[in-house]
């Protein structure tokens, strides 16, 4: 019985909130992973556009709300995201073809795409404030709870409670499916091998007569894509906010970079090694050891404390560079 | 020649004592930032006191009094500060304002005291503003977090509550309050499993939630900001099921945490800084008639900041802040007819007759040196998914 109270101590706490954070901090490092080797370049946009696709499904959510569309217990939002997607596509594309597509042909240095892609974050965090507001949103009209604490503990009669709230089981699902068909696609379509042969090797691609602008278009709605399911799942699951996007663009580009830049298997890796370290370092393990056996006394048997969750994906981050600068997932560096 | 110099300017100088003027006040506030759904409140609270003063004609031979808001975004100290000079260039001399601890120690340290500008803050409570070099510039119509802190142990022992775990925003708000609260309640023979901070605007907060969980207690302190933060613990706190009692001080209680909670923290306690009294129904019927909400945080706070700092220049029959501030306990203290809401004009005719007065006003005004209210407060507890009064404390 101890055990069990222990796992799901465990479960409830630590393993459920950082899988959930970890799915969210994969898609958007998936995102930034995806430019970096096709487009070569650092995309500080990303999060913004993140928050651009989470604004538009809002707008789609409500237009679908207020014509009476209800997928119950899913959220609404659901059905919304092609619509947040399309809208977001057309955003990249159009930014591709007014920002990026000049240095490209220049063949600027990755660091002026950089520094341009700093530029379009702003001018996108003034276009989504302008459009949805500065305020907290939160549009998740479905169930809440997959399982609650309290007939969790009805039904098995443990102290401790467990807690499944149906906006992390949708995120964990949807990464699942969108991860298997980001793979399916780069590694089976003849677009996604286009796709890989340019970021392999530029000229050698363009000679076997593979069109430039054709995949960089669909690298852009890919990503968009990508930013959008990711931010929209994050504004189920917390609440929307457009702040808060800017806030977790650091996060992203740490599991990116952990898991290797331009390795989309690493991107994953790197975004549940982020999220599991913030909570499992700076858990305090008190209570499962407890529950396991163990006299503990007053010590709480926290590592750190949560002040300084940020510092542990930086320090993660440095032996990285340091050990591995191409990271866990051998990425490129250009 | 010099003479005749010497003479125009003390004719000046005696002119802009006597006649009327037109009195800028500066409502300086966090429009913007991790209050901004109280703000508009606070700002029409003061207003509605300007209004009332500058349309009766009785302060200073008939001196009108003109507002200008100013945005101290609550948590950038150099932003507060550039807003607050650009209202000094604009020839504002008092304020009211600022909003949060941490701005307005810096507004007061950069701008107000090399300026000679008179502060009355309607909400910084934190401790350290207690002790602060003001050069007798600043006041606060709002107590200080020392005795929030106390009246918080107090509520919590009296729920039978013997164990709580902190959660503070980390500032110095959230720091000074926190740390008072412990103090408090460790004295009254509680228990407080740990107090760790929280950082506003955060990705996620569920390394947070899970340490406070595991530390345990009978209660949540949520020392934070309820458009921050705040309410991302809390949050994470009810799905988890860590805790089901909360204890709330100002920085939570609105109208936001209870649309956003509703019956989820029922039975929780709320603190804030109000009172009850003739004063407090004045206020109301006052603010219902100007078409804000009274019972907002710090709107009768700040209806009283603007009202002590006029009456303080009717008493020191100058608009100069140097004259004015050593007036402001006067005003607002025993002994002298006491003065309510929608009374101004009659505040200020007896000021004008030589007569002492004791502003009373919407908070049940006390100052206590170095010029801070004494402090009453309001004890609210969630039931139905509504913010229901349960007394003053």
């Amino acid at each position: 019985m101890d055990i069990l109270n222990a796992l799901v101590a465990f479960l409830n706490f630590v393993f459920i909130p950082a899988a959930a954070y970890g799915a969210q901090l994969a898609l958007g490092a998936l995102g930034v992973t995806l430019i970096y080797g096709i487009l070569r370049f650092s995309n500080f946009a990303h999060g913004d556009t993140m928050a651009f696709g989470a604004a538009m499904t809002i707008f789609a959510t409500w237009a679908l709300q207020a014509i009476g569309v209800s997928i119950y217990p899913l959220p609404t939002a659901l059905l919304a995201l092609p619509f947040g997607i399309a809208a977001t596509a057309l955003l990249a594309l159009g930014t591709d073809r007014v920002v990026y597509r000049y240095y490209r042909q220049k063949k600027s240095d990755p660091i002026i795409l950089v520094m341009a892609s700093v530029g379009v974050m702003f001018i996108m965090n003034g276009l989504t404030r302008v459009l949805i507001g500065v305020d907290e949103i939160r549009f998740d009209d479905g169930a809440r709870f997959v399982i609650d604490v309290r007939s969790f503990r009805e039904w098995t009669g443990l102290t401790e409670g467990l807690a499944l709230r149906t906006t992390q089981l949708i995120t964990l699902v949807v990464a699942v499916l969108v991860v298997w068909a980001l793979f399916w696609f780069l590694n089976r379509t003849r677009s996604g091998k286009a796709m890989r042969a340019y970021s392999d090797n530029e000229d050698l691609a363009l000679l076997s007569g593979i069109d430039p602008e054709r995949v960089v278009r669909m690298t852009w709605i890919i990503a968009a894509a990508l930013a959008t399911i990711a931010g929209a799942l994050y504004g189920l699951d917390k609440a929307f906010k457009p702040f808060n996007y800017f806030q977790i663009l650091l996060p992203i580009f740490a599991a990116a970079i952990v898991g290797g830049l331009g390795s989309p298997i690493g991107a994953i890796a790197g975004g549940f090694i982020v999220a599991f370290s913030e909570v499992a370092i700076t858990y305090p393990w008190k209570k499962v050891a407890e529950y396991l056996g163990f006299d503990t006394g007053s010590a709480m048997l926290q590592l750190m404390s949560t002040e300084y969750k940020f510092a542990v994906s930086f320090v993660i981050l440095i032996v990285v560079l340091l050990f591995r600068p191409t990271g866990l997932f051998r990425g490129k560096a250009y | 020649m010099k003479r005749l110099l010497l003479a125009s300017a003390a004719t000046a100088l005696l002119a802009g004592a006597a006649g009327a003027e037109d009195v800028k006040l500066g409502l300086h506030l966090g429009f913007t930032g991790p209050l901004e759904s109280m703000a508009p409140n606070i700002a029409a609270g003061a207003e509605a006191a300007a209004k009332e003063v500058s349309d009766s004609g009785k302060l200073m031979d008939g001196s009108t009094v003109t507002t200008s808001r100013s945005d101290t975004t609550c948590t950038d100290a150099a932003a507060s500060v550039a807003a607050a000079e650009r209202q000094i260039a604009d020839g504002v001399k008092v304020l009211v304002g600022g909003q949060c601890s941490g701005e307005t120690i810096a507004t007061l340290e950069r701008v107000a005291i090399p300026n000679g500008v008179m502060m009355i803050s309607p909400s910084a409570t934190s401790p350290a503003l207690s002790t602060i070099e003001d050069q007798g510039l600043f006041f606060r119509a709002a107590p200080s977090d020392a005795r929030q802190g106390e009246v918080m142990a107090e509520l919590a022992k009296a729920q039978g509550i013997e164990s709580v775990a902190i959660t503070y925003t980390n500032n110095d708000y959230g720091k000074g309050l926190a740390d008072s609260f412990q103090a408090a309640f460790e004295a009254a023979g509680g228990t407080v499993t740990t107090s760790a901070a929280h950082d506003d605007g955060k990705a996620d907060y569920s390394a947070e939630v899970a340490a406070l969980a595991a530390a345990g207690g009978d209660a949540l302190a949520v020392v934070g900001y309820v458009d921050q933060g705040g309410s991302g613990v809390t949050q994470g706190a009810l799905d988890t099921g860590a805790f089901e009692k909360f204890i709330f001080p100002d920085g939570m209680i609105g109208e936001a945490l209870v649309s956003r909670f509703g019956t989820g923290i029922e039975g929780s306690i709320g603190i804030n800084p109000a009172a009850e009294g003739d004063g407090r129904a004045k206020f109301e019927e006052l603010a219902a008639a100007a078409g804000f909400d009274p019972s907002s945080p710090y709107s009768a706070e700040a209806y009283d900041a603007a009202a002590l700092i006029l009456l303080s220049m009717q008493a020191a029959k100058s608009s100069d802040p140097a004259a004015a501030k050593d007036k402001v306990m006067e005003v607002a203290n025993a002994p002298g007819e006491q003065i309510l809401p929608g009374e101004l004009a009659k505040g200020l005719e007896l000021l004008a007759a030589g007569t002492d007065i004791d502003y009373v006003g919407a908070s049940s005004v006390e100052l206590v040196e170095p010029g801070e209210s004494a402090g009453s407060f309001r004890e609210t507890t969630i039931k139905d998914g509504k913010l229901e009064v349960v007394g003053f404390h």
